[in-house]
């Protein structure tokens, strides 16, 4: 498809300004003027409308599509999150206003979502209290490791090191690398889980903290968990929760009555806000009672007469992590949900999200490898590795079901599972749909041995055939140039 | 609600697949000892009580106030067409494009969003967006800090407050020295930079325009910073770039912002949108996520996510940057704002703010006992000097209607009487007038 700079025609205008109504002053001196004017195109509203309505159909998304992309938890996204956020009490409300002096009674509404959010993401993860300034997942772990060396460092050392399992999320490395620690990975035993015995000889005094995806991402729920944490704080360590996988166990357990001292959520998985082709999310961390003098500022906090305020009075606070109080709207509509879905709703949410996955699980376990042969949780692992035999990848299969309607699993995540494909399906989608979708994958499985060929060449109904990656990276072509 | 399709038949046929006999069974790896101390949450309700309740709390915010607070998050005007274009559930509903076959209307969306990127900014390279322009920020100084292997980045204080506490926030941790130089008369201290620039620099930082509203020309400033071979970073406002010399002209590395101007609502802080140009020699230090044009088996044009070896999905602990996502609906109604707006619309905007300030700033200065600060061409925002504390000033004011403007204080200590006031095209000739009607007679009493 063309680009919309490929549609510019020299002189038409889209825009509808008004005219200035105040008399005309000096222009600003020339040595502060750009010379060359930034070359945006020339197209017409209509033009603009056409060419992002074309765009938008050559996506596959959740209310088109069966999305089951593992780790990401694309459940469906009500709709009637977006109209209140929407509200234009909510959408303009300018974030200095509850600063200024006297400002706080001007924003009562935005400050009391913010406050009772806070309460009711305590409740569902056992924490103390929650920040909700950080604006994604990553962002959240990287505010969550920061406590960590906050907490240390007020005891007199901020430690050297950060444990993670070979089996984490890539952003957990980053995260604590960038916060100034060293990694150290604990390999996966054959049973799928963090290797005790390796843990135990890596766990020391200068162990800053663990960082667990609980269930993991293999979609399983380590029964040890509770020791994991218990070796860890016996040696002054502490426990980080990534909380990408929390879908999983809404009022089964919380990962503060496990031990974990900080979490993060991922409020665009777990609390089905939309995730926007990629953001804004929103990754509101929580932390255990020990570790609150540290929370970034500011903080909603509660008069004795009911009005909410910010308290910038936190004194060990580690400082801003965000320009203002996190992702709003993004928040917004993640409290509408869990008050539309309830005690009950939640509890529901996870179970029908695991039976989903472990449905998927059944059905296909005679068709592909599973690595970890067992009860998943909210998503099961595969691996293409039989198919691998017959000279088709994961990558493969992945296409082929584009071409069936289906959005693919994750693939070739986990780094550990050979030829992975990850499938979480959430508990939003009716079993005709997990149906139609494992009949697509059973297909693959067979043409894998009978016509490889077709998952060679797949996909023939996108807009564009397999695309050439590598010439992408080699001749970096970022921008459009007339 | 829940939103779960299932029918009891449909559980127990799908539990009998399983082969147990209820959920359960399902979740008998977690230990009984770990059930919950509590859930104590709220029953659910249904959507129109939920439609009800939250009407009644956004009314709860203060409404109808006219808006001159700007601080780097301004109230412009949104057309139509990006709040009905971003609406479509295949942009807002689909993920990061991973599998690009299905995904191209988001990655061309992307593509086209870097461009403009690199037109507003003139520089060469930019990629698929940040989380806002602090973060953004906090990205270029840690780029610079790369590249020159070097650890002291000297940042003028005409940069947000909001941006500078990020930043020495993010790198508590990591050994880089900050050094703040003072701004007088509005105007970043070249006196000051030149004292503290030496072989140790990493970046210097600045903003144009400045937190005080002043514009500058930097390009005595970069040309120092590369003769030293630092980095010249700087934080600018997209809609102001429909006038102001561009970073690129000025001769900056990196540019960095907050996309908020460009068609997102205010949203009481967030969603809002993190920018990054850089010159084409430092595209491989980019953080995040990157659209790159290629072509397909058949040589047709088509976009995926490209030069993903800097990304910690594959490079773990020793990538460029811990982010995995981007703020791709804000970046899209960034570009759909951009487009609609076009070459001229974006000049026409700009100088309309620029005409709307200037007049503002005539009839202010007419207010017995204020004084507009001019020692410095400003664009869309000023800064006035008042006979009191302009916090006072300001809470008398709003309880007339006006949001009159930043009190400086909260943020420069010695600048109490010092208020910051924007003016976007959205405030018309009669409200700039009853401003200073207003603020006349509340400094009278």
């Amino acid at each position: 498809m063309q680009l919309i700079f490929e549609k510019s025609s020299s002189g038409r205008q889209g825009y509808s300004l008004p005219k200035s109504d105040v008399p005309k002053a000096d222009s600003l001196p020339g040595k502060y003027c750009r010379v060359t004017q930034a070359n945006l195109p020339e197209v017409s509203e209509l033009d603009v409308v056409r060419h992002f309505s074309a765009l938008a159909r050559l996506n596959f998304s959740v209310d088109t599509n069966f999305y089951p992309l593992g780790s990401c938890t694309m459940k469906y996204n009500p709709k009637f999150t977006e109209k209140i956020a929407a509200l234009e009490g909510f959408s303009s409300p300018h974030p200095l206003v509850p600063q200024l002096s006297g400002g706080g009674i001007l924003a009562q509404g935005s400050l009391e979502v913010l406050y009772h959010m806070e309460r009711l993401l305590s409740e569902i993860t056992g924490m103390a209290a929650f920040t909700m300034q950080p604006l994604a997942g990553a962002h959240g772990e990287l505010t969550g490791v920061m406590l960590i060396s906050a907490y240390h460092k007020s005891n007199g050392s901020r430690r050297k090191h950060i444990i993670i399992p070979d089996s984490s999320h890539g952003t957990n490395p980053a995260s604590a690398a960038i916060a100034g620690y060293d990694v150290v990975v604990i390999p996966t035993d054959k049973s799928g889980s963090f290797d005790m015995e390796l843990y135990k000889k890596a766990l020391n005094n200068e162990t800053a903290a663990v960082m667990l995806t609980c269930p993991d991402t293999l979609g399983l729920f380590n029964p040890k968990i509770k020791e994991i944490a218990d070796l860890a704080h016996r040696v002054g360590a502490l426990m980080y929760y990534d909380g990408a996988n929390l879908n999983a166990i809404l009022g089964k357990c919380r990962p503060g009555d496990i031990g974990f001292d900080v979490v993060h959520l991922n409020l665009h998985k777990t609390f089905a806000t939309p995730h926007g082709g990629g953001g804004p999310g929103a990754g509101p961390v929580g932390v255990s009672g020990k570790l609150i003098d540290f929370l970034p500022i500011s903080r909603v906090a509660k008069k004795d007469d009911g009005t909410y305020f910010l308290d910038y009075q936190n004194r060990k606070t580690i400082g801003y992590i965000a320009p203002f109080y996190g992702n709003f709207a993004v928040i917004l509509k993640a409290y509408a949900y869990i008050l539309a879905l309830g005690r009950e709703g939640l509890i529901e949410a996870s179970e029908n999200a695991v039976l989903n996955a472990n449905y998927c699980l059944s059905r296909l376990r005679d068709y592909f490898d599973l690595p970890f042969d067992k009860i998943c949780m909210h998503e099961c692992v595969f691996s293409a590795s039989r198919q691998l035999q017959n000279g088709v990848h994961a990558l493969d299969i992945a296409k082929y079901l584009i071409d069936k309607g289906f959005h693919p699993p994750t693939i070739y995540f986990p780094l550990i599972v050979k030829e992975a494909m990850m499938i979480e399906p959430t508990e939003t989608e009716s079993k005709e749909t997990l149906d139609n979708f494992i009949e697509a994958m059973i297909e693959a499985s067979k043409l894998s041995e009978e016509n490889p060929q077709i998952l060679h060449s797949a996909p023939l109904t996108m807009p564009v055939k397999r695309l050439d990656e590598t010439r992408a990276a080699r001749e970096p072509n970022l921008r459009w140039k007339p | 609600m829940n939103y779960i399709p299932h029918t009891q038949a449909e559980k127990q046929e799908m539990l009998k697949a399983i082969g147990v006999k209820s959920v359960d069974e399902l979740f008998k790896d977690i230990p009984a000892a770990l059930m919950p101390k509590s859930f104590d949450m709220p029953p659910g309700r249904s959507e129109f009580e939920l439609m009800e309740h939250f009407k009644k709390l956004s009314g709860k915010n203060a409404a109808g106030l006219i808006n001159f607070i700007g601080g780097g998050f301004y109230d412009h005007y949104i057309p139509a067409a990006v709040d009905s274009l971003a609406s479509r559930p295949e942009f807002y509903t689909a993920y990061t494009p991973y599998q690009p076959e299905c995904s191209q209307g988001w990655l061309q969306a992307i593509y086209e969003y870097q461009t403009i990127i690199c037109e507003l900014t003139g520089l060469d390279v930019s990629n698929a967006s940040l989380y806002d322009g602090g973060t953004a920020l906090y990205e270029a100084a840690m780029m610079a800090v790369r590249l020159t292997g070097r650890k002291k980045i000297i940042v003028d204080s005409g940069v947000s407050l909001i941006y500078r506490t990020m930043l020495y926030t993010y790198t508590s941790n990591l050994a880089i020295e900050f050094i703040e130089t003072p701004v007088v008369h509005g105007q970043s201290c070249r006196e000051d930079i030149y004292k503290n620039l030496d072989d140790n620099t990493a970046a210097v930082i600045v903003q144009n325009p400045n937190f005080f509203g002043a514009v500058d020309d930097f390009s005595d400033i970069t040309d120092r910073v590369h003769k030293k071979g630092a980095l010249a970073i700087a934080s600018v406002y997209p809609v102001s770039l429909g006038i102001l010399k561009s970073p690129a002209e000025m001769g900056f590395d990196i540019a960095t912002g907050e996309g908020q101007s460009l068609g997102i609502p205010l949203s009481f802080g967030g969603p809002y949108l993190g920018f990054i140009a850089v010159k084409k020699e430092h595209m491989r230090q980019l953080p995040g996520r990157i659209v790159g044009a290629t072509l397909d088996q058949d040589g047709k044009r088509g976009f995926v996510l490209t030069l993903q070896a800097r990304e910690q999905h594959i490079r773990r602990e020793r990538a460029t940057s811990n982010i995995c996502s981007n703020e791709a609906l804000c970046a899209l109604r960034a570009l759909i704002y951009s487009c609609l707006l076009g070459k001229r619309g974006l000049q026409v905007l700009a100088e309309l703010n620029y005409q709307k300030a200037e007049f503002a700033k005539s009839i202010l200065g007419q207010v017995p006992k204020v004084m507009v600060k001019k020692s410095s061409p400003t664009f869309n925002e000023f800064t006035l000097e008042l006979p009191k504390n302009a916090d006072e000033v300001v809470t008398a004011m709003i309880a007339k209607g006006v949001a009159c403007g930043f009190p400086l204080g909260r943020f420069y200590k010695g600048l109490d009487n010092y208020l910051l006031v924007a003016v976007t095209e959205k405030r018309t000739k009669e409200e700039i007038v009853k401003f200073a009607k207003i603020l006349e007679e509340c400094l009278c009493s």
